[in-house]
């Protein structure tokens, strides 16, 4: 994912500022992390370059903030074909939880590794407490409580994962240890 | 936090020689929400039952505003199901030669209310669970869902105390297990209804205010619900 695409999906929407841009994806997208305006230009600089974004005016005054862009057409198919290009669903398990229940077996042993593993399991039903109040609270929008769903499902995953490896720690202790 | 509504203390339950609870301490207070969960065959729904005052406890007790109700009668246990309670069972919900609105309404004519008063109370409580058209048909001509919504209408409907929902959303799938699970919080966080709320799931038991772990008969302390 990149915020490339997200600006070229916002610009389909028609000729917006630099100003604009950031603002829509903050509001849009309030997971994200906040865009900076440099990222903006530094972006928006790129996309000009490959020919998927042009300059569409200027206001009065001058400088960069006060320009605006249009997406082409080279940009539109650019959006479509992002949009129709299914992401990998390869698991990451990169995670830290796999790492450390490992490396809890390599550096001590079976109980450590229980010990962390019931440490995360509460935190992880803490967060997800949280996120369902927030989510069920009246009036809440439906872009937070989708945001709020995608969440609670990683942490239900996490959670099953904690289970069922708890319950297999002593047999992947023999195996770290042989 | 206020004294608790509802407490067992060292709760034993055996069926035969399988013991299903060992010495199980419990409590609510009115207005929580606390979810039970633990893998298949922990005692979940015994515990439920027992806390309800369905199943009689082979040691221990059960405490209702400081009473404890297994000294009651049957008889008296039973009007306070009827007055205070509200059960949510994990199988065979409604009554099958009962309508959608005649099984909502049930709890009602039992307290004393009137035949059209009733009705209009279980057409309200149909309505908000998104099965009001449903109000004449028959159990066995609903969808396992439907008859879910309908249940969980008419363990309301009192607007009891206590309300005991074993895995209320278990015939449902998530989004419209969501959509009841919310619906029932929101009424029971506006009536300050208690709710022991029976689960397996994660997602489920994170509607709840806290949460206990049964593992074997017993609580959980490390919350995991399996055997080291
Ligand atoms: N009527 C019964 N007669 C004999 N044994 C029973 C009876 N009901 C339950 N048990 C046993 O008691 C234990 C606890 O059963 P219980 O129904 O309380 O489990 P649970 O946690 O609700 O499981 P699930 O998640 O599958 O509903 C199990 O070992 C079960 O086999
Ligand atoms: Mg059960």
């Amino acid at each position: 994912m990149s915020t490339a695409h997200v600006l070229l999906g916002l610009l389909a929407r028609g000729p917006r500022h630099g100003y604009d841009l950031k603002r829509e994806h903050d509001e849009r997208l309030p997971q994200a992390k906040p865009l900076a305006y440099g990222q903006v230009y530094s972006t928006l600089g790129r996309l000009e370059r490959d020919g998927f974004v042009e300059q569409s005016g200027q206001d009065q005054e001058s400088g960069p903030e006060r320009t605006s862009y249009t997406l082409t057409e080279l940009g539109r198919d650019r959006l479509d074909a992002w949009l129709d290009e299914v992401e990998p669903p390869a698991p990451h398990v990169t995670s830290a939880l796999f790492n450390k229940v490992v490396v809890a077996l390599l550096a001590a042993d079976a109980d450590r590794a229980r010990l962390y593993l019931t440490a995360q399991r509460s935190a992880h039903m803490t967060r997800m407490r949280e996120l369902t109040v927030s989510k069920t609270t009246p009036g809440t929008t439906v872009g937070d409580v989708i945001a709020a769903d995608y969440a609670i499902g990683h942490l239900d995953a996490d959670l099953r994962w904690l289970q069922t490896t708890l319950a297999r720690v002593a047999d992947l202790q023999k195996e770290v240890s042989s | 936090m206020s004294a608790p509504l509802l407490t067992a203390t060292g709760v034993h339950k055996n069926y035969g020689n399988t013991p299903a609870l060992r010495g199980v301490d419990f409590s609510i207070s009115a207005g929580e929400i606390v979810a039970v969960t633990g893998p298949s065959g922990c005692g979940k729904s015994t515990l439920l039952h027992c806390l309800a005052g369905i199943l009689p406890t082979d040691a221990g007790e059960v405490r209702y505003r400081d009473q404890d109700i297994g000294l009651w009668s049957e008889a008296a246990r039973s009007r306070l199901r009827r007055a205070d309670f509200g059960v949510l069972f994990q199988f065979g919900q409604l009554v099958p030669e009962l309508t959608a609105a005649e099984n909502v309404a049930l709890p009602l004519l039992l307290a004393g209310s009137g035949r059209r008063e009733a009705r209009e109370a279980a057409l309200g409580w149909l309505d908000k669970f998104g099965v009001a058209d449903l109000a004449d048909k028959r159990p066995a001509a609903m969808s396992g869902g439907q008859q879910q919504r309908c249940a969980v209408a008419r363990a309301l409907v009192t607007e009891p105390q206590v309300v005991f929902a074993d895995e209320p959303t278990g015939a449902l799938d998530q989004l419209n297990g969501e959509q009841v699970l919310g619906a029932m919080v929101q009424v029971v966080r506006e009536q300050g209804t208690a709710v022991v709320l029976v689960t397996h799931e994660a997602a489920i038991a994170a509607y709840a205010d806290r949460e206990i772990v049964l593992r074997d008969g017993a609580i959980d302390p490390s919350g995991l619900g399996v055997a080291p």
